[in-house]
C-alpha cells in the first residue's frame, strides 16, 4: 500500500513482538462485532482517481464557465499567486495546531500578524486566530455577551442570513439566551430605529447590527445604536466585511464592542461555502471571555522573542467543561491565506480593492435600474451588494438567463416573503465591465419576451 | 544531529514601517461611515513577502518534515493529489447558491461520501455540516435534545463522560446546555459498568464515549455499555477521534452508537493546516435522522438535489454545507484507499504502536500503566523518571525536538501521571520508529540538565507559556 510502509514487513514486525497473527492485536474485539471487510469498492490507483474526479469536476460550473451575480455574502475575489505559493508549504499545510510552540514559531509568528492585522482593520484591541466562520462568530459573540454580563435577550436584526439566524438559535439555546429580531425600514433597508429602541433594555446581553448588512445597504445611523446600546448598558456587536473596510470606518470608531465578519474573501476560494474564515475581535478588557485560540509574544529561556498560544486556561484541553468555547480544531490554514494576502494587499492595496467594489456595486446597480421592469429596493447606500425588483416572475427570468451562461442574483423571497421576485445581486473585483454588459443585455432580451 | 533553520524575521511592521496618514474619503459615503485614515497595514513588495513567509515556513514542523506521533491526532500523511484537486476551479470556484443545475459534480461527491462514511460507521445516515470534531459533539447533543423533547422526555439534563474523555465532550456537552457527570475508570482503565449503571437514571440524556478510549483500549464491554445506557432511555455518543483504530475491523454502529462524529482531518488523511479548516460529520441511526440539519443531500432518477423539508431538524449548525474542500479531499482519500486500504492502515496504525510500546516498555525507562493490549496509540508514564532524575513529561517532549521528532502529546489522559501519549499512524516506516524510540530511550538516560534545558536546536529554546498569559501581547501595537 502506497500510504503504508510497514505492510510489506508486517510479518517481520510481529515477529520481533512475539504475535502471530495481526488478528490477535485486535482480539480484545468481541466476535459479534467484529467485520471481515466493508462493503465497498476496492481503491483506485491515483490516475484513475484523477480521471474520475476530472469527469466530477466537469459536471460543475465554476465562476470561470458562469459569469455569477450571486449576492449573500459569498463572491469571487482574486487571489494571488503569492498566496498559493504560500498555503502550499507544506512545513504550514501538514502542521497541527501549534502546541509545541519551540516547533511551530513560523505559524505562530504568522496567527500574530494576523491577529494584529484584524485588530487594526476593525478598531479593537485584539482579535482571536479564527473561528469556524462568520456565522459561527456571531453565535460566539452572543454567547460571550451573556458570559460576561449576564444578561440573556440577544438583539439581531431581521435581515440577516437566514443561516446565520439558525445557528444563533442552535448555540442560544445551551445558556437559554432569547434572540429577539427587528425589523428593517422597507424604504432603506436599514434597521428600524424605532424598532430598535423598543427592544433594548436592561435585560439585553448584546446588540448586534451588520455594516453593510444582508441586503448590501450601509447602516449609517451607527452613532445613535451605539448610543442605544450603551445607554442600555448591554454590548455592540458588528458585523462587517472585511473588504469594504478600505473605505469604511472601523466599527471600533463608533463604539463596538467586538466586532465579527467572514474572512474568506481574504485569499480564500469560494469552495462551495467552505474554507470559511471566522473574524472575530474586541476590546482587550473583555480577553478573558474570548472564543477560540489567541496567540501572544513571550519569551524563550534565553529571553529571545518567542510566539506561543496564550491564555490556554479558558480552552477545552485545560478547562474541559468550563470552557470560554467547546473550540479547538479551527481555520488555522485560512488565517495563512489572509495574512499572506494582506501582506501583499498592504493597507493601500486595500483600501483600492474597497474602492472598485464599492464602484463596481454602484455602476452594477445603476445599469440594471435602467433596464424597464427592474428597480432598486432600498434607498440605503450599499457596498457591492443591493437588491433589485422585478416586475416579473423572477424565477423564470433567472432559469432564461442560466442558458446564457449567467447565474443571477439571489432569489430572495423564500426567506422574505415580503421581498416578492426581488433578488440579491453581489459584484466584485473579479467583474469586468463586459460582464455587466453581458448581463444588462441578457437581462433585456429575457425580460421583454 | 537535528538542526532547524533560525531566523530572526522580524515582524512584518518591522521589516517596512507603515504610519498613519489622512487618505481622500470616499465621498458618497456619510460621514458617520467615511474613513479618514489609511488602514495602518504595511505595504511590502512580492519579494519580501515570499521571503518572510518562506522563512516562517522553515521555523515550522509539519507530517511531511517527520514523524508527528501526538496521541488522538492521528497525524498521518496527507497524500498530495487529496489537494490538487480540492484546488481546481471546478470545485473551488463554486458558489454554494449556484443553481442546482451547475453543482451537480459537488452534490454527488456530499451523496457519496455520506454513502461511504455510513459503510465505515455502520450508522444510517450523516451530516456533512460540522467545521470540526468538536462542532460535531456540539451538534450531537443538539440532537440528543431534540431526540428527547419529541419524545417528550424534557428531565434528561445529564451527559454521562469518562474521566478519560477529550476536553471538547465536556465543553461542547456544556455548551449545549448540559450537566457534566463524571465517573472514574476500572484499574484496567476502561469504563466501570457498575458505577455505569449507579450513574445512569432517568435524568441521563446520553453517555459520550470514545472507543478505543483514550488511553488506546477498546472498551470489550461495548455491547453491555449499550444495553445498559439504552435500557434507561439514554442515547450513546462515539466520538470518533480514535476511529483510525478500528476501520473494516468493527463498527460504531455495531456496537450500539446512536451518533458519531468522525474527525476527516484525522482518519481521513486531509490536513490539518495548522489547525483547520477541519470537518467532523455526524452520523446516526434511523430513530435521529428527522433531527439532523438541513439540506440533505438527495437524488432522483438522474439528478442530485437540496432537500430542506425536514420539519423536526434543528436548522443549521454552520453556514452553508461544511467545509467542502475537505470533504473533497476525504472523498478522493477514501476512493483511492478502497476497504482492503482503509483496514490495512487500521491494522498497521494499530500494529506499529503495539511495536513502539513493545520496545519502550522492555526498555525498562518507561511504564504502562492500565491494560497491556492497546490499539493505535498507548500513553506511557514517565513517573519514574520524575521520581529518579526530577525529569518531566514536559522534559522529554521538549528533548525530542532537539533530535528533530515531533512530541506525543503529553499530560493527557488526565488519569495517567506525566502522560507521553503516542500515536505513530500506518504513515510511518520501521526505521522511523526505532529512531524514535532510540531516542526516547537515550533521553530517559541523559543528564537530567541537558533534558530540562532543552531544546536547543529549534529556532528559540524552551519557550515561557506561562509569560504569555501573566502579560498578555496579542498584537503588534501591544508591544
Amino acid at each position: 500500500m502506497r500510504f503504508v510502509p510497514n505492510s510489506a514487513i508486517k510479518d517481520i514486525i510481529l515477529g520481533e513482538i512475539g504475535v502471530n497473527d495481526i488478528e490477535e492485536l485486535f482480539s480484545d474485539i468481541p466476535k459479534k462485532i467484529g467485520i471481515k471487510k466493508l462493503d465497498m469498492p476496492k481503491g483506485l490507483s491515483q490516475q484513475d482517481t484523477e480521471q474520475r474526479l476530472r469527469g466530477i469536476a466537469n459536471k460543475n460550473k465554476s465562476f470561470y464557465d458562469v459569469t455569477s451575480f450571486l449576492g449573500g455574502g459569498i463572491k469571487p475575489h482574486y487571489i494571488p499567486s503569492v498566496v498559493k505559493s504560500i498555503i502550499s508549504r507544506a512545513e504550514f499545510y501538514t502542521a497541527y495546531t501549534p502546541y509545541q510552540s519551540e516547533a511551530s514559531q513560523g505559524f505562530l509568528q504568522a496567527m500574530f500578524e494576523y491577529q494584529s492585522m484584524i485588530a487594526e482593520l476593525t478598531g479593537m484591541d485584539i482579535s482571536n486566530c479564527s473561528l469556524y466562520g462568520g456565522f459561527t462568530a456571531l453565535a460566539e459573540a452572543a454567547l460571550m455577551c451573556t458570559r460576561i454580563n449576564r444578561k440573556k435577550t440577544f438583539v439581531i436584526p431581521q435581515n440577516i442570513s437566514w443561516e446565520k439566524k439558525s445557528i444563533l438559535n442552535n448555540y442560544a439555546k445551551g445558556p437559554g439566551i432569547e434572540v429577539k429580531e427587528v425589523s428593517y425600514d422597507i424604504k432603506t433597508g436599514k434597521i428600524d430605529l424605532e424598532e430598535l429602541n423598543k427592544h433594548v433594555d436592561e435585560n439585553t446581553s448584546g446588540v448586534y447590527i451588520e455594516n453593510p448588512n444582508f441586503f448590501g445597504v450601509f447602516e449609517d445611523k451607527v452613532d445613535e445604536i451605539s448610543g442605544i446600546v450603551k445607554d442600555a448598558g448591554s454590548l455592540f456587536v458588528v458585523g462587517i466585511d472585511p473588504i469594504s473596510l478600505g473605505v469604511a470606518k472601523s466599527p471600533g470608531e463608533y463604539g463596538a464592542d467586538i466586532v465579527i465578519g467572514e474572512g474568506r474573501s481574504f485569499g480564500n476560494p469560494m469552495d462551495f461555502g467552505g474554507s470559511s474564515l471566522g473574524i472575530f475581535a474586541c476590546k482587550k478588557e473583555y480577553l478573558r471571555q474570548m472564543p477560540g485560540r489567541i496567540i501572544g509574544i513571550t519569551k524563550d529561556a534565553d529571553d529571545k522573542r518567542a510566539f506561543c498560544m496564550a491564555l490556554q486556561t479558558r480552552e477545552q484541553h485545560i478547562r474541559r467543561g468550563r470552557a470560554t468555547s467547546n473550540i479547538c480544531t479551527n481555520e488555522g490554514l485560512c488565517v495563512l491565506a489572509a495574512v499572506s494576502y494582506l501582506s501583499w494587499l498592504g493597507g493601500n492595496g486595500l483600501e483600492e480593492l474597497s474602492r472598485i467594489n464599492f464602484e463596481k456595486g454602484q455602476k452594477l446597480a445603476e445599469s440594471i435600474e435602467l433596464i424597464d421592469g427592474f428597480e432598486g429596493m432600498f434607498s440605503g447606500i450599499h457596498f457591492n451588494e443591493f437588491v433589485i425588483k422585478c416586475n416579473e416572475d423572477v424565477n423564470k427570468v433567472n432559469k432564461k438567463l442560466l442558458r446564457k451562461d449567467i447565474q443571477s442574483g439571489l432569489v430572495l423571497d423564500t426567506w422574505y416573503p415580503e421581498l416578492k421576485n426581488c433578488m440579491l445581486f453581489g459584484i466584485t473585483e473579479m467583474h469586468a465591465d463586459a460582464d455587466i454588459e453581458k448581463l444588462v443585455s441578457a437581462l433585456k432580451e429575457v425580460s421583454h419576451v | 544531529m537535528y538542526r532547524s533553520a533560525v531566523y530572526d524575521e522580524p515582524l512584518l511592521n518591522e521589516l517596512v514601517s507603515s504610519k498613519k496618514e489622512k487618505i481622500k474619503p470616499l465621498g458618497i459615503l456619510p460621514d458617520s461611515l467615511k474613513r479618514n485614515e489609511k488602514i495602518d497595514i504595511p505595504d511590502i513588495d512580492e519579494t519580501q513577502v515570499v521571503r518572510h513567509f518562506h522563512h516562517l515556513s522553515q521555523m515550522n514542523y509539519g507530517i511531511d518534515s517527520g514523524i508527528y506521533p501526538l496521541g488522538s491526532c492521528t497525524m498521518k500523511y496527507n497524500p498530495k493529489i487529496c489537494g490538487e484537486i480540492a484546488s481546481w476551479d471546478g470545485f473551488a470556484g463554486t458558489n454554494p447558491y449556484q443553481d442546482v443545475s451547475t453543482i451537480q459534480g459537488n452534490l454527488q461527491v456530499m451523496f457519496e461520501l455520506e454513502r461511504m462514511l455510513c459503510e465505515i460507521t455502520g450508522m444510517d445516515y450523516f451530516s456533512l455540516q460540522p467545521a470540526a470534531g468538536a462542532q460535531g459533539e456540539f451538534l450531537g447533543m443538539l440532537l440528543t435534545r431534540a431526540y428527547h423533547e419529541f419524545n417528550k422526555d424534557f428531565e434528561r439534563n445529564e451527559i454521562i463522560l469518562p474521566d478519560t474523555s477529550h476536553g471538547t465532550n465536556p465543553a461542547s456537552a456544556a455548551m449545549a446546555g448540559y450537566k457534566l457527570v463524571e465517573i472514574p475508570s476500572t484499574k484496567e482503565g476502561t469504563v466501570d459498568l457498575d458505577v455505569l449503571e449507579k450513574t445512569l437514571s432517568e435524568k441521563t440524556a446520553c453517555f459520550m464515549l470514545t472507543n478505543p478510549n483514550t488511553l488506546g483500549i477498546f472498551e470489550s464491554e461495548i455491547l453491555e455499555i449499550s444495553k445498559l445506557v439504552h435500557d434507561t432511555g439514554a442515547l450513546l455518543y462515539y466520538d470518533g477521534a480514535n476511529m483510525n483504530a478500528i476501520m473494516g475491523k468493527a463498527k460504531p454502529g455495531d456496537m450500539g452508537f446512536d451518533i458519531v462524529h468522525l474527525n476527516l482531518h484525522k482518519t481521513f488523511a486531509t490536513p490539518h493546516g495548522g489547525g483547520g479548516p477541519g470537518s467532523g460529520p455526524v452520523g446516526v441511526k434511523m430513530k435521529l435522522e428527522k433531527f439532523l440539519p438541513v439540506p440533505r443531500v438527495c437524488k432522483n432518477k438522474k439528478d442530485y438535489f437540496f432537500d430542506y423539508k425536514a420539519p423536526e431538524s434543528i436548522g443549521k449548525i454552520k453556514g452553508h454545507y461544511g467545509n467542502f474542500s475537505v470533504l473533497l479531499k476525504a472523498y478522493v482519500y477514501i476512493l483511492m484507499m478502497g476497504r482492503d486500504g482503509l483496514r490495512e492502515s487500521s491494522e498497521i496504525a494499530v500494529l506499529n504502536s503495539n511495536y513502539m510500546k513493545k520496545k519502550l516498555l522492555d526498555s525498562g525507562r518507561y511504564e504502562l500503566p492500565y491494560k497491556e493490549l492497546r490499539k493505535h496509540e498507548f500513553v506511557l508514564s514517565c513517573e519514574k523518571l520524575k521520581q529518579e532524575k526530577n525529569v518531566r513529561a514536559l522534559d522529554v517532549a521538549k528533548r525530542l525536538l532537539d533530535y528533530g521528532f515531533h512530541p506525543p502529546t503529553i499530560y493527557f489522559p488526565l488519569i495517567v501521571k506525566e502522560a507521553l501519549m503516542i500515536e505513530p499512524t500506518e504513515s510511518e516506516s520501521k526505521e522511523d520508529l526505532d529512531r524514535y524510540v532510540d531516542a526516547l530511550i537515550k533521553i530517559a538516560d541523559e543528564k537530567p540538565e541537558i533534558v530540562k534545558n532543552a531544546p536547543n536546536n529549534t529556532p528559540v529554546n524552551r519557550v515561557d507559556d506561562v509569560g504569555a498569559t501573566k502579560k498578555p501581547i496579542l498584537t503588534w501595537n501591544m508591544i
